[in-house]
């Protein structure tokens, strides 16, 4: 992709040190973000998709948590060496966030103006009035019928979707570079999720907004997404473009995910394929391969070495199996 | 309808759950229409599948086909008996047939009790009542044996719910749903709470132990795609009455009601180039509250094929549009 590279993440490991020994919770992980890009971050729950885009945010509560090395390049400054007050204008500002529960992501005490306001004066140096038009257009923007009046209601006024609209137009509203959508549709119902889907994948071409989508759901990163990368235990064990990574998934972790979800456009009763056994726990992971206890390619070398990125036709895989022979 | 193969069957259920007012001397001011006025039934050995959206009603169904509400209004027909107003000695006999399997693996189990407490309590309960006659060493085999069914090792049997993963816990809840040897289970959202990769496990565990047990499920989700995976027939849900009823191929090749229309083509397919060629039927909108009496189709404020002169002021009713296809909707059938 030619455009310009917004955000380069390199060799970002985040730790918890806990009372049972050391959490890596991201242990290494790279990538890359272009303007206008939608880039995917799928795994199950506890393999780090969250903590990751926390670290680059420097939202991580230290301790127990810490950033022990990597950098996050945002336009090429690295802003993981930012002291607190220089990364709050970063955050909500060049970078934004969408979390995954719009029912506790908003003060309920605060009227959604005096929230947005907020934000708006902070990052562009509006005056209250300027700002509340601005707040007023971009909950416009999103699809709230009524917006004048409704600016001035407080959370519990609005449904679940409302919501996870007015998080959006919150996050919008100081032009970002970067939006971090984490699971923005998981606690909604379906047709809500659409909804706000539709939303998020029409104001970033609008707004040439490059986002990064977390989500533990296979069919809305196929919708949504033109990068993919699949973490497992902390690590990121398959890059690929969208199309390629769902027509010839490389990592048996990956092959397995696409092949145990039931799809509503190839029915039948056949046995659903299942990976065997439980994710592992993160808790001093020795350094190997940790898919290989549930892996049925697993061979003697996965249970000793962690492996490296391989490239797999220009893409990277993790995975033993890709080695090239010498 | 009702034959030798029906198990249940549940007409014109209703649950109302009543809002109230006023500090000492409560006055009932209006009722959440959670459940109003549902017809179906469920036939022996079949999986039926009920979606809908959070609040639509599937779960507060499923409480009261078990009488763990008792419905307002209606029958709950269990194998010709009507449960809503059965004797508590026959409640608990009838129960013994009926079990339910929960949505969440963490809430459900007893955080105090070991796994084998949790899936022996039912048999526990029953034979301390005089129903069933086990004794200790009776039920302390069963629950090895239950566990070895549900893929759990009975070396596990003393451990408690909290050095269990989610998936593991949702499999002793399945264990002690199955401690009675049920006819019919209800599984409320039994894998919606676990990670995508346990999910599939869950689902071919219920789909083994339909067909060495002979079960009957009825099987709540709001995954459109699971539904169709593990179901017979399925029944759509909106605002507290059921829109749709087909054999699931049929339903999900030839969707009739707007709403499920809606619903299927906003379900996320995982393959990129079926997702860029899809048309998607965004509803405008959201579900609006079941608080109040309804006048005409309940789906009137969303559907993109409203028609204002029939479906403002009359309620369809679910009829039968083609053989085992049933509607309630207008563009079907006339008021």
């Amino acid at each position: 992709m030619n455009s310009e590279l917004v955000l380069k993440v390199e060799d970002l490991r985040t730790y918890f040190n806990t009372d049972d020994g050391i959490v890596k919770a991201v242990d290494g992980i790279s990538f890359e973000l272009h303007k206008g890009e939608t880039l995917g971050l799928v795994g199950e729950s506890g393999c780090g998709k969250s903590v990751s885009c926390l670290s680059v945010m420097k939202l991580i509560p230290s301790p127990p948590g810490r950033i022990m090395s990597g950098q996050a390049m945002l336009q090429g400054k690295n802003i993981l060496d930012y002291p607190v007050d220089k990364i709050r204008q970063i955050r909500g500002g060049k970078v934004s966030m969408i979390f995954q529960d719009p029912m506790t992501s908003l003060n309920p005490f605060l009227r959604i103006s005096t929230q947005m306001i907020e934000t708006i004066r902070l990052h562009q140096g509006l005056d209250k009035i300027q700002a509340k038009d601005k707040a007023i257009d971009m909950l416009r923007l999103v699809g709230i019928p009524n917006p004048v009046k409704r600016v001035d209601d407080y959370p519990h006024q609005f449904s679940g979707g409302m919501r996870q609209r007015v998080m959006i137009a919150m996050a919008l509203s100081c032009n970002p570079e970067v939006l971090i959508a984490d699971e923005p549709s998981t606690a909604l119902d379906v047709t809500i999720q659409a909804q706000i889907l539709e939303i998020i994948k029409e104001l970033s071409v609008k707004l040439g907004t490059a986002v990064i989508l977390i989500t533990h759901d296979l069919g809305v990163v196929a919708g949504m997404c033109d990068k993919i990368c699949v973490m497992y235990a902390g690590k990121i064990v398959e890059k690929a473009k969208v199309d390629e990574l769902y027509n010839d998934p490389k990592h048996p972790y990956t092959q397995g995910l696409i092949k145990s979800v039931p799809r509503l456009d190839k029915p039948g009763k056949q046995r659903l394929y299942s990976i065997e056994g439980q994710p592992p726990n993160l808790i001093d992971l020795p350094d190997v391969c940790s898919f290989h206890p549930r892996c049925e390619y697993a061979m003697d070398i996965c249970r000793q070495k962690y492996p490296p990125e391989f490239s797999v036709d220009g893409r990277s895989v993790r995975c033993w199996l890709y080695k090239e022979e010498k | 309808m009702a034959t030798d193969n029906t198990l249940v069957e549940v007409k014109n259920l209703k649950m109302h759950f009543p809002i109230e007012e006023g500090l000492l001397f409560k006055r009932q001011v209006g009722a959440i229409r959670a459940v109003d006025g549902i017809d179906f039934s469920i036939r022996r050995g079949e999986t039926m599948g009920l979606v809908g959206e959070s609040g639509c009603g599937k779960s507060t169904t499923a409480r009261c086909i078990a009488q763990l509400h008792k419905p307002t209004d209606g029958e709950v027909l269990f194998e010709g008996k009507d449960l809503c107003k059965a004797s508590k000695q026959a409640l608990l006999k009838a129960r013994m047939d009926l079990q339910m399997v929960f949505q969440d693996p963490y809430a459900s189990l007893n955080p105090r009790m070991t796994a084998g407490a949790i899936i022996g309590e039912p048999l526990l309960i029953y034979s301390k009542r005089g129903i069933l006659n086990y004794t200790r060493k009776d039920i302390q085999n069963r629950v090895e044996e239950l566990m070895e069914k549900v893929g759990l090792s009975r070396y596990f049997v003393n451990r408690y719910p909290h050095e269990f993963s989610g998936g593991q816990r949702q499999r002793i809840g399945v264990a002690r749903a199955l401690a009675l040897n049920p006819k019919l289970i209800l599984a409320d959202e039994p894998i919606s709470a676990l990670d995508v990769s346990i999910q599939s496990q869950i689902l071919n565990l219920l789909n083994d132990l339909q067909e060495e047990f002979n079960l009957t499920y009825l099987f709540i989700a709001h995954d459109l795609a699971v539904i169709e995976h593990i179901s017979n027939r399925v029944a759509v849900m909106y605002l507290g009455v059921i829109v749709e009823i087909a054999d699931s191929k049929v339903l999900y090749k030839k969707p009739m009601h707007p709403y499920t229309k809606a619903l299927l083509s906003a379900v996320p397919i995982p393959d990129p180039e079926v997702e860029r060629q899809r048309k998607r039927i965004i509803l405008e909108g959201d579900v609006p509250s079941p608080d109040r009496e309804r006048v005409g189709c309940y789906f009137y404020d969303r559907c993109p094929n409203a028609m204002p002169d029939k479906c403002k002021n009359n309620i369809p009713q679910l009829r039968e549009v083609e053989e085992n296809h049933q509607v309630a909707c207008f563009l079907y059938s006339d008021p």
